[in-house]
């Protein structure tokens, strides 16, 4: 623990600190542009430079490391000068083109020119121009700006894992390109433009958009994946223009995975804006007096046992529990929130919650994937284990899909015979489980949402029972969600209830529909499932409510138009069980409205008046419903180990992810211009331009 | 400078070395413990140029990724920052002139000269017949016989204008004059003939 001296103050830091850390603990700011707390250190932008007492010249204080008795001036003459001199020599190649560059206003550059730098240059010669380069659909590149600070490649090389862009040529002809002009092939390239301290990588989609001081700024969370990442929504006006990145050190750290960031464009495109009931097979827009009267209409004196209601992958916890309270109201069972068919059982939460937690990763030292491909299913979870895998200590092992992922993965096979050999001990990987110190199992919902998933989530249980996976202090075993919509859903218990009829429970998806075929279910309350066989629907009446004009709204006969993740304030439960809530950040397009108050708003109509009328008394009922809802923001309480899953036999068909595009997994990425370049990008055939002579 | 684009001589799509050399290449990644193959790339480049007419294809490059195990970008990286890889075709005899201070002030310009003149080429071009390529390079490390003009691996020296079309019409011919000085001189010692050890010493001499 050296102790050293800055600007006169004594600070004590820990072994392996830096000079510049050592800074930022005594409160004085250091500027830098190519140190970064989550990269490696490369020391060549020299910005950082300070003086400390005995050394013949400034130090770059990133990378020096922190001694004992260091006397460091971050603010003596010497310092300010030789920032100064770097800052002229980094302005000598970069453009005076603030105003008309996408980072003004919040350029690093910009900023510590503005508090570092001189007051004029005295560069009169040429600047040198560099050709821009193309990585993809999403980056836009101006790399006359760049001023080579290397960030952008050690993200990709450590972080994202893709050794794709690099530094060709050298001094006054230095490049940062990928050499073969083509798109990064990283579902987390979206963060090299939050990383970039200039306008040399910014947001393609957002391009001459906006200026920051323009915008609104909400703190929300994203839907469109289970991780329940962070984000900051930018808006202006009725509309969204952007998404970054927020700070959670257990959730996402400071990245988040590129659908998060650009499928926002999908946000205006193919809205329910106003109600729409079928007339003559055709959806003609009503008033939403005549929507409601026409379910309420349909639906008296039908019997509870003929409706049922499907939650889809972006309902909030506040529209499932109202959905399923006017269910019970009605006296139906027929209620599911697992579209895909997953065989979760709702109840005992440590079956389907990601138990290690995200950070927990950090930890693990083997791990075993099943049915997964953490890639595309959460990037941000597979960014996590990328991170541990590089300190050496994790050994990663798959059944299941044989994915390119960011890290070397051992294949054990392809479906659930070798995790029946794992669970029996008859696999040589059993031994390497129980060996470990903190043994992990991720199991995707491409091994559950299967006919045999419920046996196979017995086999993974009977692995963590086995293997060692359940210890104190420590629990192993965990499942990867792909929708944000599904812990909420099976806290709240959205999952087919006890029949009034002694002996017939409640439907689940596959009933449903089965049902629907048969005649035997009458309506069918889609809220935004859009992931299902809908043409399985028959001659039901369907009443969707959601958001997008997808499949669902399609085979609807009475639309009601709810409002998306960015546009209320609802609560969600990530794959760890952590409850986190998004703000409003727009307001619904025209006569959408919260999904609760469309849910509290028909029961009305059908005359079993919910209890609640704000969106306090409902969240009351939320945390009486479970009480996991009154804790927001916390890392879940460790759930009981205890049994589940139904041993059975299995099929010997490989498991399959669940995701086949990583770009279009649901209705608003998959109206997204965006994230259908980037799936145009992705499977395009390699080296499509440029160096091929 | 940038990435190579489009040029006349068609990229080959594929590399791979051939038996001698692929043997000369597990040698010399033989040389570098386990796990550090990487460190294999240089001479791997340069046994890749040597193979390929003097020049690096693209193909050449991943060949000696694949080959190193190392991410493709990785070994662009290296090939780009030495000028001694050449990324695009070139001709059969590389003059590389050196102008730097030392051969400038005796004479380099004229070197130039006579190259550009008598090839009808400039700077950083080729011969239409792809015989001859013609650089500037930085100091070649042998100012004491300045001016001084490497072709391919070979450097030489004491030139003037003579001499260097002399040069070129012996490699045209295809036959180049023996390595070092063209002016006379043995390696290094006085263009004047020697003026000290002139004679062998008697045994015995202290």
């Amino acid at each position: 623990m050296p102790k050293l001296t800055v600007d006169g103050k004594v600070v004590e830091v820990p072994n392996g600190a830096t000079v510049l850390q050592a800074c930022e603990a005594a409160g004085a700011e250091i500027p830098r542009f190519c140190y970064h707390e989550r990269l490696s250190i490369a020391g060549n932008c020299r910005m950082c430079l300070v003086e400390i007492e005995k050394t013949p010249k400034p130090q770059a204080s990133c990378a020096m490391p922190a001694g004992e008795g260091m006397v460091v001036k971050t603010d003596s003459a010497i310092t300010r000068k030789a920032r100064k001199g770097v800052m002229e020599f980094l302005l000598i190649n970069h453009p005076l083109d603030c105003p008309i560059c996408d980072q003004g206003g919040e350029c690093d550059l910009q900023d510590q020119a503005m508090a570092y730098g001189m007051d004029r240059g005295r560069f009169l010669e040429n600047k040198r121009a560099v050709p821009d380069k193309d990585l993809g659909p999403l980056v836009k590149t101006s790399m006359n700006r760049c001023i080579h600070c290397t960030r952008c490649i050690r993200f990709c090389t450590e972080v994202a894992g893709v050794e794709e862009l690099g530094a060709t040529f050298r001094g006054e002809h230095m490049e940062i390109t990928t050499y073969v002009e083509k798109a990064l092939s990283s579902e987390l390239s979206g963060n090299v433009i939050d990383l970039c301290p200039v306008g040399a990588l910014t947001s393609k989609p957002y391009a001459f958009v906006a200026r920051p001081w323009e915008l609104r700024k909400t703190e929300s969370i994203d839907v469109l994946d289970a991780v329940g990442s962070n984000i900051r929504i930018d808006a202006r006006q009725p509309e969204v223009l952007r998404v970054l990145p927020r700070l959670n050190e257990a959730v996402n750290e400071e990245w988040i995975s590129d659908k998060t960031r650009f499928a926002y464009d999908g946000l205006k495109r193919q809205r329910l804006d106003r109600p729409y009931v079928r007339h003559d097979g055709r959806l003609q827009p009503v008033s939403w007096q005549d929507a409601l009267v026409a379910v309420g209409a349909r639906l008296r004196g039908v019997q509870g046992s003929r409706i049922a209601a499907i939650a889809g992958d972006m309902a909030d916890a506040e529209a499932m529990v109202a959905l399923k309270d006017l269910m019970t109201a009605l006296g139906s069972p027929n209620i599911d929130c697992r579209q895909d068919g997953a065989k979760l059982e709702a109840g005992n939460r440590v079956s389907y919650i990601f138990n290690s937690t995200i950070a927990g990763i950090e930890q693990a030292d083997v791990l075993l994937l099943v049915g997964t491909n953490p890639r595309w299913e959460a990037s941000i979870v597979n960014a996590r284990i990328r991170k541990r895998w590089l300190t050496g200590k994790l050994k990663v092992a798959i059944i299941g899909p044989q994915v390119e992922l960011t890290y070397k993965a051992d294949y054990l096979g392809a479906g659930p015979q070798t995790l029946a050999d794992v669970a029996s001990g008859k696999h040589a990987f059993a031994a390497t489980l129980k060996a470990a110190k903190h043994p992990m199992i991720i199991v995707g919902q491409g091994a559950l949402a299967r006919s045999d998933g419920s046996a196979v989530l017995a086999l993974a249980r009977q692995v963590a029972d086995g293997c060692g996976l359940i210890k104190d202090g420590w629990n192993g075993f965990n499942v990867l969600h792909t929708a944000a919509a599904r812990v909420g859903g099976l806290d709240l218990g959205f999952v087919p209830g006890p029949s009034s009829q002694a002996g017939v429970g409640g439907r689940d998806v596959a009933g449903i529909l089965d049902g629907a075929a048969k005649g035997e279910i009458e309506i069918v309350y889609l809220l935004g499932a859009d992931e299902i066989d809908t043409s399985k629907l028959g001659g039901a009446f369907v009443i969707y409510q959601g958001h997008h004009g997808d499949k669902g709204a399609m085979r609807a006969d009475v639309v009601l138009p709810g409002a998306a993740y960015t546009e209320k304030n609802a609560t969600y439960v990530n794959t760890e069980g952590r409850v986190q809530q998004t703000r409003l950040a727009v307001f619904p397009p025209g006569a959408a409205r919260e999904d609760w108050k469309i849910v509290r708003a028909l029961s009305e109509t059908l005359g079993k008046k919910l209890p609640y009328d704000t969106l306090a008394q409902l969240r009351q009922r939320l945390a009486a419903a479970n009480p996991v809802f009154g804790k927001l923001d916390e890392t879940p309480a460790p759930a009981a180990w205890g049994a589940f899953g139904t041993s059975g036999a299995v099929s010997a068909a490989a498991f399959v992810s669940p995701i086949a595009n990583y770009y279009m997994t649901d209705p608003i990425s998959r109206c997204s211009e965006t994230m259908a370049k980037c799936s145009a990008a992705a499977a395009a055939p390699p080296g499509k331009t440029g160096t091929h002579g | 400078m940038s990435a190579p684009t489009g040029n006349a001589v068609p990229r080959p799509a594929i590399f791979a070395f051939n038996e001698a050399n692929l043997a000369k290449a597990k040698q010399i990644i033989g040389k570098y413990p386990a796990g550090r193959q990487a460190s294999a790339v240089l001479p791997l480049l340069d046994l890749a140029q040597r193979q390929h007419d003097n020049w690096l294809p693209r193909a050449a490059m991943d060949y000696v990724a694949g080959l190193l195990d190392m991410a493709p970008i990785r070994v662009y990286e290296v090939a780009t920052f030495y000028t001694m890889f050449n990324l695009q075709p070139i001709g059969k005899w590389f003059f590389q002139v050196c102008t730097t201070t030392p051969c400038w002030l005796r004479g380099s310009d004229a070197v130039v000269k006579t190259c550009e003149s008598k090839l009808g080429i400039h700077m950083r071009e080729s011969t239409a017949d792809g015989l001859f390529s013609l650089r500037e390079v930085e100091c070649l490390g042998c100012c004491v016989n300045a001016p001084v003009i490497q072709v391919n691996d070979d450097v030489y020296e004491d030139l003037d204008a003579q001499s260097t079309a002399k040069l070129i019409d012996a490699c045209r011919a295809g036959n180049p004059p023996p390595v070092g000085s063209l002016g006379g001189r043995k390696h290094s010692g006085p263009a004047s003939g020697l003026t000290s050890l002139t004679q062998v010493p008697a045994a015995g001499d202290e």
